[in-house]
């Protein structure tokens, strides 16, 4: 009877399953970044989280640190609430500044945490008090157009043309009208 | 006249009475598949059953599935590096492979290769079993053909589908690697760690084995029928053998399509 | 207990619109061989799953110990067939298990013996059938008088009341078709069981039948003795025992004029 053969190959091929999946599990998939240890929530208003989804990551110095969990619309300030699942074994001081960023230009955006000076930490349930919107593209074009037109040069010349003013504006519009 | 007239009412009638066929039979596959559930208690009493048709559905698959996923993850890493290097991001290999095996060719593929080798073979045995009464005379010896001969099949199909789906993404991402890493020279480091941050265990890996448990009910299920349902004929054999092939087939991409449309947010 | 294990009341059977049976009657008593014989297609074999459950008669009934077959419930037929034993025309062993388990598979499904008494009953088995010698071989192993010896040995697995035989003799060479004539004679009078035969085979069936139908469309044509058949002189029973080409069964399907056919067609 060749039972015992048959029991041996159907064991090696589960066995071969379970390592296969646990091996996208580890080394392909973020099983491992991600459910590692417990998190502390906090919460950051923005103006503007552009196409910020749950789930993207929370960086700090270009390490994960955490992830996105929800995002809610407060209608009263008509801003949106972001909670942020933040790893236990990472501190920040209360007046950290909580960006949004696009990774690469056209690449996913995450939430870059830039620490503060001051003493006392982030606990459970607090709110990051500084943030900084997403970078809207519609929003710096139609900036930049508003710009060109106000400036003394001819408004028809040619876009092809305009590729340095272009640079300018994607890179000081936006940062200026927050700061300012 | 009268003889075109004739003949466009006869492909009418016969369009007509396909289709009328083709949902008796998708009312007796159902029925099959519930009179299958019904009956499983004995597959699980006697789980011995689902390991011989683990052996010879999942085990019988191993090689031609290992060796089409590596070539395919090959492939893939080849095609995506052409194209991501034009953009500069050529480390973003690794994501490309794993999430294009992950969540579609894994399952797909595989079920693909499943229904060729496994559901084929399924529905020939099947079929031949009734061609030479062999389900008759189980019937006549009072066991049931749906308790000891359908549902251990149908099991291990439903177990083996997924083990071959997740062994399907492993080794096209060894396969890719391969290509990438030390044929072309990206950074291996990169590969992995760039993979690692945008491959999601729930939203991915999980979903792609949701795929591929519903891709091995449907297929399995779709080749115990065509070869329950088979006329008892060499001719209707060899039929139901193709009919589970293009029945597999399109049931698997129409599904990929149903459960994606669920899956993408 | 009634004296007939198995009775046919004015059975009606047929599939769509073309009626096989047409109100047949017949009883099976105890202990007997009873064959049933007729032409290729008159439903003969159908007339066994009609005794098995296997199909459902339009009309009449079919009792098995005094219980209607086709108004048991799933549970009702299997304990019915649990009394019938039945060798199909090819043998139909299951091809992916040897010989041995191909005996054992009906004590293995139905009963919890344990497998010392299993290998005991399954040789035993064997050994009325003259192949205890064969039990490693696969069925695709075997000839076909063998595989029917193995197939009936399976069919006498579990000790059954009633032995259906369907066509047991179609394919065989005569030494093995010798063989299974005795085994059916044997076996029914050692296991006290009642056989019942379908078969076309006129000089093995007179050998060892009891009692014998004979059917033609759809209807008992002729029944009796094997003796009282010889002697009958009813044209169709003369026809088929003495096997002429031509007679009351005729030798053409009903067909349109053969000259007119010929000769006419091509003007239409």
């Amino acid at each position: 009877m060749n039972r015992t053969t048959i029991d041996l190959w159907v064991g090696v091929f589960v066995a071969l399953g379970v390592a296969a999946l646990l091996g996208l599990a580890m080394k392909v998939g973020n099983l491992t970044t991600t459910n590692i240890g417990k998190t502390y929530t906090v919460n950051a208003a923005f103006e503007n989280i552009g196409g910020l989804k749950p789930r993207a990551p929370v960086k700090s110095a270009g390490v994960v640190v955490g992830r996105v969990g929800d995002i809610k619309f407060d209608s009263s300030t008509y801003e949106a609430i972001v909670s942020l699942n933040i790893d236990e074994h990472y501190q920040f001081p209360t007046d950290t500044f909580a960006n949004i960023y696009t990774a690469g230009l056209l690449g996913e955006q995450y939430i870059g945490l830039e620490a503060g000076g001051e003493l006392e930490s982030l606990k459970e349930g607090d709110k990051i008090a500084h943030t900084q919107d997403a970078v809207v593209l519609e929003k710096m074009i139609s900036q930049f157009l508003y710009n060109k037109a106000s400036e003394p040069a001819p408004v028809n010349e040619a876009p092809a043309e305009s590729t340095k003013s272009d640079d300018d504006a994607l890179t000081a519009n936006p940062l200026d009208d927050l700061i300012n | 006249m009268t003889k075109i007239f004739d003949g466009v009412l006869g492909a009418l009638r016969n369009l007509g009475s396909n289709f009328i066929d083709q949902i008796w039979r998708l009312g007796a596959g159902t029925r099959l598949f519930f009179d299958m559930l019904i009956s499983s208690g004995e597959s699980f009493r006697r789980f011995r059953l689902v390991v011989k048709e683990v052996y010879s559905t999942g085990v019988m698959s191993l090689v031609i599935i290992s060796v089409s996923a590596f070539f395919v993850g090959m492939v893939l890493a080849l095609q995506g590096y052409n194209t991501l290097q034009k953009y500069g991001s050529s480390e973003a290999i690794g994501v490309l492979v794993a999430l294009a095996l992950v969540r579609e060719l894994g399952p797909v593929v595989t079920a693909l290769l499943f229904a060729g080798r496994a559901g084929t073979a399924i529905t020939a045995e099947i079929g031949l079993m009734k061609a030479t009464e062999q389900l008759s005379a189980m019937e006549m010896m009072a066991v049931s053909p749906v308790s000891r001969v359908v549902a251990p099949r149908f099991w291990a199909g439903v177990i083996a589908l997924p083990i071959l789906a997740a062994l399907f993404s492993m080794i096209g991402i060894l396969g890719g690697y391969i290509v990438a890493v030390p044929l072309i020279g990206v950074d291996a480091g990169a590969f992995w760690s760039q993979m690692q941050a945008n491959v999601d265990w729930r939203l991915d890996i999980v979903n792609g084995v949701i795929k591929s448990v519903v891709f091995g009910v449907a297929c399995t299920m779709i080749a115990l029928f065509e070869g329950y349902d088979a006329p008892p004929t060499a001719e209707g054999v060899s039929r139901a053998t193709t009919r589970t092939v293009v029945t597999s087939s399109l049931a698997v991409l129409a599904l990929d399509f149903a459960l994606t449309s669920f899956m993408i947010e | 207990m009634t004296q007939n294990i198995v009775e046919i009341d004015n059975l009606s059977f047929g599939y769509k619109n073309r009626l096989l049976h047409k109100g047949i009657s017949m009883s099976f008593p105890r202990g007997k061989v009873v064959a049933i014989m007729g032409g290729s297609g008159s439903g003969k074999t159908t007339l066994l799953r009609l005794i098995g459950g296997q199909f459902k008669p339009n009309k009449g009934e079919v009792r098995v110990d005094g219980k209607v077959v086709h108004k048991q419930n799933d549970d009702g037929l299997y304990q019915l067939r649990r009394k019938m034993g039945m060798l199909f025309q090819q043998g139909a062993l299951f091809t992916d298990l040897s010989v041995y388990e191909n005996v054992a598979f009906p004590m293995r499904e139905l009963t919890d013996l344990p497998e010392s008494m299993i290998r005991d009953l399954v040789l035993m088995k064997l050994n009325a059938v003259g192949l205890r010698g064969a039990y490693q071989l696969m069925p695709t192993e075997l000839s076909g008088g063998m595989a029917r010896r193995v197939a009936l040995a399976r069919a006498i697995a579990l000790d059954p009341d009633i032995i259906m035989y369907d066509e047991p003799f179609a394919g065989l060479d005569p030494i093995s078709m010798a063989v299974i004539c005795d085994l059916i004679r044997t076996l029914n009078d050692a296991l006290g069981v009642t056989s019942i035969v379908v078969t076309h085979d006129v000089e093995e069936t007179f050998s060892f039948a009891d009692y014998i139908y004979f059917v033609a469309d759809g209807v008992v044509a002729a029944e009796g003795t094997p003796d009282d058949l010889r002697q009958s002189t009813l044209p169709f029973i003369h026809q088929f025992v003495y096997g002429e080409k031509d007679g009351p069964v005729p030798f053409h399907y009903p067909a349109g004029d053969y000259q007119q056919e010929l000769l006419g067609s091509k003007n239409d």
